[in-house]
């Protein structure tokens, strides 16, 4: 896989089948499913516990205002995805472009896709931290190549953001 | 909160406007916390979280509070190493706000009250 930035996107060519994919799951990563360890983490207190009259007003009008901002993040990646589809079956190389305009919506999905698989997962800090583990020989090994990738993917489009 | 005012506000002017009001009474806000309390210095707490990427704490320090990235980094380091990271103190709705702001951007954020 090679990425780079053009002129008003970043562009991510030589897309394997299998990079391909984990890009395409990305949407799907970042929805907790109503697990309660990621719900939990995508919508934490606003509090350390004592002001309960605060979280029970957060949790009417801030919390659905949250969940529509990262819905839409959602969205917006998953029409850019729409490039990696139709030829799910060939084994030939992708391209991807993610427009300029389109950044913050990628830092967001990306980010609620790392944390909703970590909590799934409920992976350590050691694990997260052990970024040459290898071979992929369990789902569990899997999703934490998801949470790197995504993790590289996410450095990748702060340095443009930055430069 | 100032987000149950505004939308009490957006709800009464939209009633105004479509000519559906109904009664004569004008709305009443409900007093949930005492003038002291909302007086009173509040801080901001970001807590660690192993998943949230150093630079990508660093950055949505700079966007909340527009600091600069000497000072966004120095509190994403205090963050990483102490756990915890005291970012902004003082009224109340600004700090709503504020922590609002960094759950959009999936921080483990705290509004605390200074004792």
């Amino acid at each position: 896989m090679e990425i780079r930035r053009r002129n008003d996107h970043i562009e991510l060519s030589e897309l394997d089948p299998f990079l391909a994919e984990l890009l395409r799951q990305i949407p799907t990563s970042a929805d907790p499913g109503g697990v309660p360890a990621a719900e939990q983490r995508i919508f934490s207190s606003p509090t350390n516990g004592k002001e309960t009259e605060t979280c029970a007003e957060w949790k009417t009008y801030v919390e659905p205002e949250l969940r529509r901002l990262f819905q839409t993040a959602t969205q917006t990646v998953a029409g850019d995805l729409e490039q990696l589809n139709g030829n799910e079956k060939s084994l030939a190389n992708r391209t991807l472009r993610i427009p300029s305009k389109h950044a913050d919506a990628w830092l967001s999905a990306l980010n609620q896709a790392r944390l909703v698989i970590a909590a799934k997962n409920n992976f350590t800090e050691n694990e997260l931290n052990d970024h040459f583990r290898s071979p992929i020989g369990s789902r569990r090994d899997l999703s934490l190549f998801q949470v790197n990738f995504y993790g590289f993917l996410q450095e990748f489009i702060l340095r443009e953001l930055e430069s | 909160m100032a987000q149950i005012k505004e939308m009490q506000r957006l709800t009464h002017a939209s009633n105004e406007q479509a000519g559906t009001i109904t009664t004569a009474e004008p709305t009443i806000e409900k007093q949930t916390r005492s003038e002291e309390d909302l007086d009173l210095p509040w801080q901001i707490i970001v807590h660690n979280d192993p998943v949230n990427l150093m630079s990508y704490v660093t950055m949505v320090f700079q966007r909340v509070f527009g600091y600069p990235r000497e000072k966004a980094e120095r509190h994403m380091l205090e963050v990483h190493h102490e756990g915890r990271s005291i970012l902004w103190s003082g009224m109340r709705e600004p700090a709503e706000l504020y922590v609002q702001q960094l759950h959009g951007y999936l921080l483990l954020a705290t509004l605390e009250k200074i004792c």
